[in-house]
């Protein structure tokens, strides 16, 4: 299978070996040719967002205001701190020119002159890799004033890094560009969207580090070999981060559509001690946790996931084999929706803090009666009912690990508990218990 | 006591303005750069960038709090950063955590009194297919167990 965004070339992450091996050959041709030809081009490969949404990248891209007199911004999206998600870094560390190549293309795409790579601030060696890299491109005149030189064009566009400094949220399109604005990460109403109100007001395009990292070879190749491989709808290759209970975990390029199965047991080696598997969570800790009785068959793009109740998100794969206590983890995922809650909305800030709770004493087989519809109460308050979809998130993954897993979460039940004021915050919306 | 940028560092400052269209913009990488020196952001850090930056003492104040990696005070010389998420709790993670509890006696959040170490369960760093991890200030350490995460420890002098 041949590799777009991590191909096995030893030392490809160098700027003369990326060069050798038809480096910033896209980016010229892409210059030879009309933004809306390539908005064209990307649109019909089919390419769809690596971040989370996977959304169409050409679409997204199409939506930037043609003529406008104000800057318009590209932001890529490297905050990369869905638990369960490490194959960003991958890039920054093996493949950063062909990010910078893409994100090149993109910014002349859209028509911007600046571009922030937001890169988690946990990253400390991938920022200093992917910087070396970045600099390499300046020195070779490929980025910035001197691309107009070096490429005879009037487009030209500079490459900032900014670093992050702990905060899941800033993932968060709107929460990003506050973070580069140099404020608290709180996400934006929306609408107005980012391509007509974006950074400091002005039309901007998030996309994620994978996503652009794929658009170079489109160029060369064309988008109709693109869009041929993998899942006719969600074509391509995506990293598959593997985590978990596997012999062998780390991020394995596949054709979108490759099927779960396969991955886990022929890539990732299976799971250690022959064991069962009990849970997968197919796409990073916010999207809906599997039944491991229900794998087969299962194929990895976006549309397949749907269908099969769940979401391609990041494609991290989490697995859990049969003697996993899923009460604890639901537990852990929750008191990290918890930690990273900003705040802003009441059902999301004080929602995960009840949900964490409950799920502690349920983890202690302390869960006292009714705890179960609580949970699930509260988990529907908060999904739809907020500023950003982190409240899906925290939401998500409590409404579908309970109902799918409801035996196990049955069992840490101790019936002979009730204690209706330890909820007396809750108890208005939650009609079995009596408000003393 | 007062907080002054080095030359050095004050012309990085400086060098940041040219990043971002606004002065404000450029907060967080400042208060990088002063952690650096400082070893901590201190209320004499907060005032000496907000004058620099032209924007309020709250202002700054709002982005240290919000973020992590900003340290309200001095950490350890080693800052262990334990990640418990769930991928690293799957192989093993609270078994490292509580041994390395023990081990240095500290909770959640403390820097020893000699000050080599402080304490802090974090959230997913990205090791998650090398796990469970410890970070050590920048460094990450992977692929540990219970007796390889106490040896490293045991390094840190
Ligand atoms: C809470 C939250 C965290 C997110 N974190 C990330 C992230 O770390 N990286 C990322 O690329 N997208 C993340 N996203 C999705 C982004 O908002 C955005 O949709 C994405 O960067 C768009 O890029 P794409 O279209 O290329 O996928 C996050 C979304 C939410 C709601
Ligand atoms: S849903 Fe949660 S994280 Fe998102 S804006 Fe509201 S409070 Fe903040
Ligand atoms: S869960 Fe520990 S690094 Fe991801």
């Amino acid at each position: 299978m041949e590799k777009i965004v991590l191909p096995e070339i030893e030392n490809l992450h160098k700027i003369d070996v990326y060069r050798a091996n038809g480096g910033y050959e896209a980016i010229k041709k892409a210059l030879a040719t009309t933004p809306d030809e390539i908005i064209d081009t990307v649109k019909k490969s089919g390419l769809r967002g690596r971040g989370g949404a996977a959304f169409s990248c050409g679409l997204k891209w199409s939506f930037m205001p043609k003529t406008t007199d104000k800057p318009k911004y590209l932001c890529v999206n490297g905050d990369e701190s869905e638990p369960g998600s490490f194959k960003d870094r991958q890039i920054f560390e093996y493949n950063p020119h062909q990010c910078i190549e893409g994100i090149l293309i993109a910014s002349y795409a859209i028509g911007a002159n600046s571009a922030y790579v937001y890169i988690r601030g946990e990253y400390h060696k991938w920022i200093k890799l992917f910087q070396k890299a970045l600099d390499d491109a300046y020195d070779a005149g490929l980025v910035g004033e001197k691309m107009k030189t070096t490429f005879g064009t009037k487009f030209h566009v500079n490459i900032y890094v900014h670093k992050g400094a702990g905060a899941y949220i800033c993932g968060e399109e709107s929460s990003l560009m506050n973070s580069i604005e140099g404020k608290r990460g709180y996400p934006r109403v929306k609408p107005p969207f980012p391509a007509q109100n974006g950074l400091w007001g002005n039309p901007t395009t998030i996309n994620n580090v994978e996503t652009l990292t794929n658009v170079p070879a489109i160029i060369n190749k064309g988008w109709e070999w693109f869009s041929k491989i993998g899942a006719e709808k969600h074509p391509g290759t995506i990293l598959y981060g593997v985590s978990g209970h596997v012999n062998k975990p780390g991020v394995y390029e596949l054709p979108s559509g490759t099927l779960l199965t396969d991955i886990i047991y022929n890539y990732a080696g299976g799971v250690p001690g022959n064991k069962k598997i009990k849970c997968v969570i197919p796409g990073g800790s916010s999207m809906p946790p599997l039944r491991g009785d229900q794998l087969e068959g299962i194929a990895m793009d976006a549309d397949s996931l749907k269908a099969a109740g769940s979401s391609i998100g990041t494609a991290g794969i989490m697995v859990m084999d049969e003697d996993t206590d899923l009460v604890r983890v639901l537990a852990r995922i929750s008191k990290f929706y918890y930690h990273e809650s900003c705040g802003q909305c009441t059902p999301c800030r004080e929602g995960t803090g009840w949900m964490l709770k409950i799920l502690n004493r349920m983890a202690a087989g302390q869960g006292q009666k009714d705890d179960i519809e609580l949970l699930l109460s509260v988990a529907n308050n908060i999904d739809g009912n907020t500023i950003c979809a982190l409240g899906e998130a925290a939401a998500w993954p409590v409404k579908f690990m309970v109902s799918r897993f409801r035996e196990e979460f049955e069992s840490r039940m101790n019936n002979s508990l009730d204690h209706p004021s330890l909820n007396k915050v809750h108890s208005m919306r939650h009609s079995k218990i009596t408000v003393e | 006591m007062e907080f002054k940028f080095t030359v050095e560092n004050h012309e990085k400052v400086v060098k940041l303005f040219d990043n971002y269209p606004t002065k404000k913009a450029a907060v967080m990488p400042v208060l990088y750069i002063a952690q650096e020196q400082n070893g901590y952001i201190s209320g004499e850090v907060i005032k000496e960038v907000s004058t620099i930056l032209e924007i309020s003492e709250e202002d700054v104040m709002g982005v240290v709090t919000f973020y992590t990696m900003y340290h309200q005070h001095m950490p350890g010389k080693y800052h262990l950063q334990v990640c418990t998420n769930v991928s690293c709790m799957l192989r093993g993670a609270y078994d490292i955590w509580e041994a390395v509890k023990t081990k240095t006696g500290l909770k959640n959040g403390e820097t020893s009194a000699d000050g080599l170490f402080s304490l802090e369960e974090v959230e997913c760093m990205g090791s998650c297919g090398t796990a469970p991890m410890i970070a050590v200030n920048e460094d990450f350490h992977d692929n540990l167990t219970k007796e390889t995460a106490l040896e490293l420890i045991d390094s840190l002098k």
